[in-house]
């Protein structure tokens, strides 16, 4: 149903980094839950909508007015590396 | 008098009376805390010395203590979820619902243990370590919300929120013998609710009755501006509905809520309940909900797709725990792989896969569509009747580490739950009996989109007929 290399490649995608055993683990498992899936194939649903919210709510506004915000001060007070004013992370752009 | 053992309901009255003050109130109940807490661990710290009572604004509440599950933002304070992830984040702000308490003068007075990121059934997935059931230490309190209704159930809290995004508040509440309501979607405002499932997540109380129950989300509810999707619609006083006689009150039982699967005493047990429902007046109807058996893979498919949208902010970069790698994507992989446990990794995985091109429209697209006919069977069953009735759980409190391996096990647990999340329809558990083995079961009450009085109005006039709500396990 899943096999090790679809493991590896949605490992990737979720940006997590899985030990050999791991991987192992969540094949077997995910092919479990998976085949459980299967009984929803069954279910006719042609021209039956999709529901992405039970309680649908349309056009929900308020006013365009400026408000107050969090301060830069307890924002970066949260970050686990800060650099001054700045929030520092490993280089991006190759130089 | 234990002020520990009474509701907010009664404490309200001996406050306004000059009977008892807040500070007696919170002093009754951190040596309780003291005394039961080592063996149940429910509770994963408390707010300290958090602001005299004295000092709160004269609301109804003047000072009263509350549970809250760490998954609700109380600013200054930890919010970890229970995940390695969150390690030492303070939220810098409050969630909606926490300044709605603090307004009324209710004050968060401890954190309550829980599934991390409530992904799970049984509160075994905290990276805090498992809560006791208090009716039977060797058995799990049911989950996420597992801290919160056990603490209430222990007399560790005077009432507590919980969250409940499949089951999360109502599972729990049954396995503890309590008072459990999940709101329907957008009777309470998310802001603050670190998000699991957005279309699915809703906090609601956790309670020692039903009128505290209908006093608390009368605080809780209401327009948001911060949460676009919370209705404007008025709040009423719950407390109103409570002593509506039941006669003729057409109460549905779907049938499919009673097939293999619900443990035969359970069964018994709730059939009872239904029984004495039906002396007191209420029409019982047997109804169907087809595609209600569906529900745990609709869910299982739909959930996990939200949570590995919602939980892609969880890169070590903004806050929380990071394990810097010899790159920014091995930062991210890293931190995730650290910060994460194996229920959390599970569902991102599963969620990513049903998302990833070429499996959408067969996982996510097909289980959007089963989640309307889910829908429509409530729609259809709500034309005649106004409330159904059934089991919360299919089995009384499981042992720990029973279910923890196999997850598509664990998840079948939820599956008497899950479809009023599906719907967004309100829903409530509150205590129906004992097992031979004196373990607690629960009965659920569901009732169309905003008509949480109709739930308040039936679980009030059974717990009036019933002492199991006064029964207490220490």
């Amino acid at each position: 149903m899943i096999n090790l290399e679809t493991v590896h490649y949605v490992a990737a995608l979720a940006r997590i980094r899985l030990e050999a055993e791991e991987s192992k683990a969540f094949t077997a498992q995910l092919s479990k839950i998976l085949s459980y899936f299967e009984s929803l194939k069954q279910i006719p649903t042609d021209n039956i909508e999709p529901t992405s919210h039970a309680i649908p709510m349309q056009n929900v506004f308020r006013p365009d007015a400026p408000k107050g915000s969090l301060s830069q001060e307890e924002v970066l007070a949260l970050a686990p590396k800060r650099r001054g004013g700045w929030i520092q992370v490993l280089r991006v752009i190759e130089t | 008098m234990d002020l520990f053992r009474q509701t907010a309901h009664s404490l309200i009255r001996l406050i306004q009376e000059k009977k008892s003050s807040p500070s007696e109130i919170i002093a009754s109940l951190r040596q309780r805390i003291k005394a039961v807490d080592p063996s149940l661990h429910a509770y994963l710290s408390l707010d300290g010395e958090l602001q005299a009572p004295e000092s709160f604004p004269k609301g109804s509440f003047q000072g009263l203590p509350i549970g809250i599950k760490d998954n609700i933002c109380v600013k200054g304070r930890l919010t970890t979820c229970c995940s390695k992830i969150l390690e030492g984040f303070r939220s810098p702000y409050h969630a909606t619902v926490v300044r709605r308490l603090l307004a009324q003068g209710v004050f968060p007075f401890g954190r309550t243990n829980m599934d991390e990121f409530a992904f799970g059934s049984s509160t075994e997935t905290s990276c805090y370590g498992v809560t006791f059931n208090p009716w039977d230490r060797k058995r799990i309190p049911g989950g996420s919300s597992g801290g919160s209704a056990a603490a209430v159930a222990a007399d560790e809290a005077i009432w507590a929120l919980g969250s409940d995004t499949g089951g999360s508040i109502r599972q729990p509440a049954s396995l503890c013998s309590v008072v459990g309501l999940k709101p329907t979607y957008g009777r309470v405002s998310r802001y603050g609710l670190v998000a699991f499932a957005s279309s699915l997540d809703q906090i609601g109380p956790i309670t020692k009755d039903v009128e505290d129950a209908a006093l608390l989300l009368g605080v809780i509810a209401g327009r948001d501006e911060m949460d676009s999707t919370s209705a404007d619609l008025p709040v009423p006083d719950y407390r109103k509905a409570l002593k509506k006689e039941i006669r003729g009150i057409r109460l549905g039982v779907p049938k499919e809520h009673f097939e293999k699967g619900l443990d035969p005493e359970v069964e018994a047990i709730v059939r009872r309940g239904i029984d004495t429902l039906k002396q007191l007046g209420a029409e019982i109807k047997e109804v169907s909900l087809p595609h209600s058996p569906q529900a745990v893979a609709v869910y299982y498919i739909v959930a996990p797709a939200e949570a590995s949208s919602n939980l892609a902010r969880f890169d070590g970069v903004q806050y929380g725990y990071r394990e810097e790698g010899e790159d920014l994507l091995s930062t991210y992989s890293l931190t995730r792989k650290r910060g994460f446990g194996k229920e959390a990794k599970r569902r991102i995985m599963l969620g990513t896969y049903a998302l990833s091109s070429g499996y959408y429209d067969a996982y996510y697209l097909k289980a959007l569509k089963v989640r309307t006919l889910i829908k429509q069977d409530f729609d259809r069953a709500f034309r005649n009747c106004d409330c159904l009735a059934g089991p919360v759980s299919p089995t009384a409190a499981f042992r720990l580490g029973e279910k923890l391996e196999d997850p598509l096990t664990m998840y079948l647990s939820d599956i008497y739950t899950i479809p009023a999340n599906l719907a967004g329809i309100p829903a409530i558990s509150i205590p129906c009996g004992f097992t031979r083995s004196g373990l607690p079961v629960g009965i659920q009450f569901l009732a169309r989109p905003f008509a949480e009085e109709t739930l308040f109005q039936v679980a009030y006039a059974f717990e009036q007929n019933t002492d199991f709500h006064e029964r207490k396990p220490l």
